[in-house]
């Protein structure tokens, strides 16, 4: 997201700590974003026999629709690869489960919570991202909910830091590629996140926020950039009419970037030896692209990922410049842009290595968008 | 030189060029005409060509000299002539040879036919190189060789760039501009700093580089982005189906990015108000057009992609300003130049991401950076930096705006060749010595750019006063035969001029009053009217000369302080004979008999407009004499003999030292060194009070240790200096002759303006 930097506004938290509302099930994170929703949900696996009856029907139910499905309606998707078994949350032992759907369903959801008479069950909905504002509305009128709005970038940071304590089911949450500028050795290896601070950490959803983290309180919004994900998808949608963010991406995969890019060689017939450019970074996005006969050469696929190159190029350029101006050399990289995305992660590995000489790495984090609805839920416990 | 027509109006059909060397695209019909002779003017003594080829645009340069005329003024020696019945001095017009460099900018689909009319044209045999630079001097290289049997030899296109940049920084008033959207005036031009580095030169070309220039010969690649004019024309074309970037930029200039884009209030609804956040801002580049089902309008996904490209570019050249500590950028290429509408973004972006911290700078002659480079690169054995350039205005075409939406009437630019000329000038020009602050003094009052009323008023006010101008510059050369032909060319081409400062008051850097009247005097030096007023003021200094005595002896019966007021009053009154003032000159043209005594009785009595007369004579009175006055003169006849000589005389008796600083070329009729040579001269033969005085003023100034300034006359103490602070005293005196501007400063016309300033310790 394009931005200044320093620190936000204070919101105005609607913290219901008073009420006693987190003791009561179910336990919900919600991330509303630009294009997707982010919902992490807990489920208790301790449940006692007594727990058992006295569980009203609806909770029941919702559990029982949630943890046997992996599919909900045409676009919710459980991404069951992520689940994190044998969670103790607040004494409680459980599973929790991750699970997106596109932000223009909402109101269905809404709808759905209403179906399901959620408000019946003495609960609040923490919601952090743009959507906790935009839909609020249409949860009270269309949901009867109440919804808890919280900072996006707290729920960032708390999210990040406390699934990287826990792991990944016994494995790192963190890793990082070695040898990123050889493509034959490179290898996608666990990093030890213990001592995290200082890091940057760069958001790419539908935009792009980037955050200086110096303590678990201390961190600011440095810049932002609206060439995100949002960009790559909606200007691959204009370029080949795919209409999914995989679509696009599998199309990337396909494709040869350097046909619709200008690169150095292409212009110096070599490197640029005055300014210490090799021949095979690129000059101008796009560039060849200019000349009609190249435009009716090229292939969708190719389009897409010169798209994805460009966007992701970029993306480490700014966060480069970031690192070197806040004297940090951690840039660690989460948000949606980056499921099922090893091009790009690939990318912005070598891309800060080969820039930087090595002196800044790029880390990457299995649960990609999930930390700001993993925040939103730890917001709900601890506020109990 | 060379016979030729003198005018010689060439057809150039340009035929398709099927792709070859041409940039190929065209269905627009390329047949111009056009005299080339006007435009690659002074071929005959050419050398040191340079060439810089960009994608869609070649630049040429070339040294040569100009023959013109110049006026020279002459004593006779009176020694047994009857003086009474001679003119004072004998007047010549001579030729006199000086450098100029000339750099034509025209589209690259012209380069064949450009280059055989170089060919044919060139005289001069001891050229043997070009130096070339750009994208495109690759392509081009067998065709330069074979057409004009030269060697083309290649030079680094940054190092050129560079080269050029700073050159025109260092040599060219006003060259540095800020775009303003909003305000009036969209160009906000910066006054010359003396030090130009460090700065940051980000030039925006298929690809974007970040340059970091520290002296004239250190500079450092610090970055770059891959995203930039390519970017916006190769991905605009695939989007829109547009194939020229001109028509992309049209396109854009028309849409509404909020189609296209996901801005902040689409994320958060309504409530980002309460949250601080402006809804305007973008979240997502292209994040609403992530659906295969909707159609986007061309003329909505051109100016999101305008605004994603320049919001990136200038975001990144924030944080390397950051980065490196700078709060200058200057920006080029092709997606800038002279296009408002990416001016805007980038300036919109640079006071975004820095908080107004960082400041977007444009350059008037951006384009012809990398063609000056190269020439300065060919010419280095010349040293061409140890001279002063001055932008000549006559053979300059100046800023012209290329956005269709700003300007609809002047969008014809394809087919046009834009002209960019300098002169070298006879002595560098530093800063008064004086000057209190040099990197803050502007020597304008008013800025005809920003004041709307003003540069009407003034516009107008040239435009009558032209045809008594040409008029008199055709009398001032009765023996030629083409003069009044060169007069009717002169004329029309100040018109022009004239009207291209009502649509683009821009277009020479900040309008003033002290430009236009420049720019007057290139278009007269072009048609080699180098002073049509010489036999004026040869017949006013004369007549005045016979006067001095008795004004003198009229003064010295008088008692001191009377005798002050007198003197002060006949400085004010010579003022008031001024050809350049259409009040005045009227008068001076139906009265020729109109005397001192007259101007005297039509001075405004005291108090005057501005009127500090009586610290002056309380100072005078008081305090010691000055050690060392500096007086600049206004114009010859009655004014510098009867006005200013006795002034000088009295302070010379106080035992003050005078130094008179004079024009050193002819401008209307003001006084001109040569001139007041002569009729200083003559004085000193007629009182022992004066005698000659030395030259070089700058070194002078200093050596004699100046403690008093004064600076006499319209255009010196009020269009130019009225505001200028100086360290040591300074009188600012004139009479108001126009009635419009004593009417802006709440007067009369012949209202006095006398202005004793001490500076604070």
């Amino acid at each position: 997201m394009l931005g200044g930097e320093g620190r936000r506004q204070p919101l105005v938290w609607e913290r219901a700590a008073s009420l006693n509302f987190s003791l009561f099930f179910p336990w919900f994170g919600l991330d509303i974003g630009g294009t997707l929703v982010k919902l992490v949900y807990f489920e208790p696996k301790d449940i006692t026999a007594e727990e058992e009856e006295e569980e009203v029907e609806n909770l029941k139910s919702i559990r029982k629709y949630l943890t046997s499905n992996v599919a909900y309606g045409s676009t919710g998707i459980r991404d069951v690869h992520l689940e994190l078994k044998d969670l103790t949350l607040c004494g409680r032992k459980g599973n929790l489960h991750f699970i997106r759907f596109p932000t223009h369903d909402m109101p269905a959801f809404i709808q759905m919570g209403s179906e399901k008479h959620f408000s019946s069950l003495h609960t609040t909905l923490c919601a952090t991202g743009g959507g906790a504002y935009k839909f609020e509305q249409d949860f009270r009128t269309m949901g009867d909910l109440q919804l808890c709005k919280l900072d996006e970038l707290d729920c960032l940071i708390k999210g990040v830091l406390y699934i990287d304590s826990v792991g990944f089911n016994g494995r790192s949450e963190c890793y990082y590629f070695e040898n990123p500028t050889d493509a034959e050795r490179c290898q996608k290896l666990p990093f030890n996140l213990e001592n995290p601070y200082p890091l940057l950490l760069v958001n790419i959803g539908s935009g792009v926020s980037i955050l200086a983290v110096y303590s678990k309180e201390n961190y600011k919004r440095v810049t932002g950039t609206s060439l995100g994900g949002g960009t790559f998808f909606g200007l691959c949608c204009l370029l080949t009419g795919c209409s999914t963010f995989e679509e696009a991406l599998e199309m990337a995969s396909h494709g040869d970037s350097t046909k619709v890019d200008k690169l150095v060689r292409d212009i110096y017939g070599g490197d640029y030896e005055r300014f210490g450019l090799p021949g095979w970074a690129v000059a101008s996005s796009f560039g060849n692209m200019m000349s009609k006969e190249k435009r009716e050469s090229v292939s969708k696929e190719d389009l897409a990922r010169a798209t994805l190159v460009t966007i992701t190029n970029n993306i480490g350029s700014i966060a480069r410049m970031c690192a070197l101006n806040e004297n940090i050399n951690r840039v660690v990289f989460v948000g949606n842009f980056l499921r099922i995305n090893t091009i790009s992660m690939r990318l912005l590995a070598y891309a800060l290595d080969y820039w930087s000489k090595g002196q800044l790495k790029a880390l990457f984090l299995e649960h990609e968008g999930y930390f700001g609805a993993v925040g939103a839920l730890l917001e709900l416990l601890g506020s109990a | 030189m060379p016979m030729r027509p003198s005018k010689e109006w060439v057809a150039i059909k340009m035929a398709e060029r099927g792709g070859r060397g041409s940039g190929g695209h065209g269905s627009l019909d390329k047949s111009i005409t056009l005299p080339p002779d006007e435009i690659f003017r002074n071929l005959e003594n050419a050398k040191r060509f340079a060439i810089d080829i960009g994608g869609s645009l070649t630049k040429l340069a070339y040294y040569s000299t100009v023959q013109h005329k110049v006026a020279r003024v002459r004593s006779f020696d009176h020694s047994g002539k009857d003086i009474e019945h001679e003119p004072l001095y004998e007047i010549s017009v001579q030729e006199e040879i000086t450098a100029r460099l000339h750099f034509i900018k025209f589209e690259n689909t012209y380069i064949e036919t450009c280059l055989d009319f170089i060919k044919d044209h060139l005289v001069n045999t001891e050229t043997k190189v070009i130096k070339a630079t750009g994208g495109g001097a690759y392509k081009f290289k067998d065709l330069i060789e074979k057409k004009l049997g030269l060697k083309v030899d290649k030079e680094d296109v940054m190092t050129c760039l560079i080269k050029g940049c700073n050159f025109v920084l260092k040599n060219i008033p006003h060259e540095v501009f800020a775009y303003q959207k909003d305000s009036d005036t969209e160009f906000r031009f910066q006054t010359n700093h003396p030090n130009i580095f460090p700065y940051l030169l980000v030039n925006i070309g298929s690809g974007v580089s970040i340059v970091k220039v520290e002296t004239e010969d250190k500079f450092e690649w610090i970055g770059g982005s891959s995203i930039g004019g390519g970017t916006f024309w190769g991905l605009g074309a695939l989007l829109t189906k547009t194939k020229k970037f001109d028509e992309l930029l049209q396109l854009a200039s028309k849409g509404q990015h909020t189609n296209v884009d996901m801005l902040v209030k689409d994320v958060y609804g309504g409530a980002y108000q309460t949250l601080g956040l402006s809804g305007n801002l973008i979240a997502s580049s292209f994040g609403k057009s992530t659906t295969a089902d909707k159609e986007f309008s061309k003329e909505d996904m051109a100016k999101s992609l305008l605004h994603m490209i320049s919001n990136d570019i200038g975001q990144l050249a924030c944080l390397y300003a950051k980065l490196h500590n700078l709060d200058k950028i200057y920006f080029g290429g092709f997606f800038i130049r002279g296009h408002p509408v990416t001016m805007r973004t980038i300036t919109y972006s640079i006071n975004f991401f820095s908080k107004g911290e960082v400041q977007a700078l444009f350059l008037r002659h951006e384009g012809y950076l990398g063609a000056i480079g190269a020439f300065l690169k060919g010419a280095e054995q010349d040293n061409p930096n140890q001279y002063s350039w001055g932008e000549n205005y006559a053979g300059s075409s100046g800023l012209m705006s290329t956005s269709p939406d700003v300007f609809p009437m002047q969008r014809t630019r394809s087919g046009t060749f834009d002209m960019f000329e300098m002169d070298r000038l006879e002595r560098p020009l530093v800063n008064l010595p004086l000057l209190k602050d040099p990197s803050t003094y502007i020597p304008d009052t008013v800025d005809l750019t920003d004041d709307a009323m003003a540069r009407k008023y003034w516009l107008t006010c040239f435009e009558e006063a032209l045809d008594g101008v040409a008029k008199r510059a055709a009398a001032s050369q009765p023996d030629s035969i083409d003069a009044s032909e060169r007069a009717e060319k002169f004329r029309q081409k100040y018109w022009n001029k004239l009207q291209t400062l009502r649509q683009q008051p821009f277009a020479y850097g900040t309008l003033t009053v002290r430009s236009l009247l420049d720019t007057r005097e290139h278009c007269l030096n072009e048609f080699n009217f180098p002073d049509p007023y010489s036999k004026v003021k040869q017949k006013e200094n004369g007549i005045a000369l016979k006067c001095f005595q008795s004004v003198i002896e009229s003064l010295d019966s008088l008692g001191w302080e009377e005798r002050q007021f007198a003197l002060v009053k006949g400085l004010l009154a010579g003022n008031v004979f001024d050809w350049g003032a259409k009040a005045v000159s009227d008068v001076l043209e139906s009265e020729p008999q109109f005397g001192f005594e007259e101007a005297k009785s039509k001075l405004q009595e005291r108090p005057w407009l501005e009127d500090s007369y009586s610290q002056w004579l309380e100072r005078l009175k008081e305090g010691p004499p000055h050690k060392c006055a500096l007086i600049f003169a206004d114009n010859s006849g009655i004014d510098i003999i009867l006005g200013v000589f006795p002034f000088v005389r009295e302070l010379l008796s106080r035992g003050t030292e005078v130094i008179l600083a004079c024009n050193s070329g002819p401008a209307l009729n003001d006084v001109t060194y040569s001139e007041s040579l002569i009729v200083t001269e003559r004085i000193a033969a007629m009182d022992p009070v004066i005698h000659r005085l030395d030259k070089g003023l700058a070194v002078l100034v200093r050596e004699r240790e100046t403690d008093l300034v004064i600076i006499e006359g319209m255009g010196r103490a009020i269009h130019t200096n009225y505001y200028a602070a100086l360290k040591c005293e300074s009188l600012k005196l004139a009479v108001i002759k126009n009635s419009w501007l004593a009417d802006r400063l709440g007067g009369k016309i012949f209202s006095v303006i006398f202005k004793y300033e001490v500076p604070c310790k």
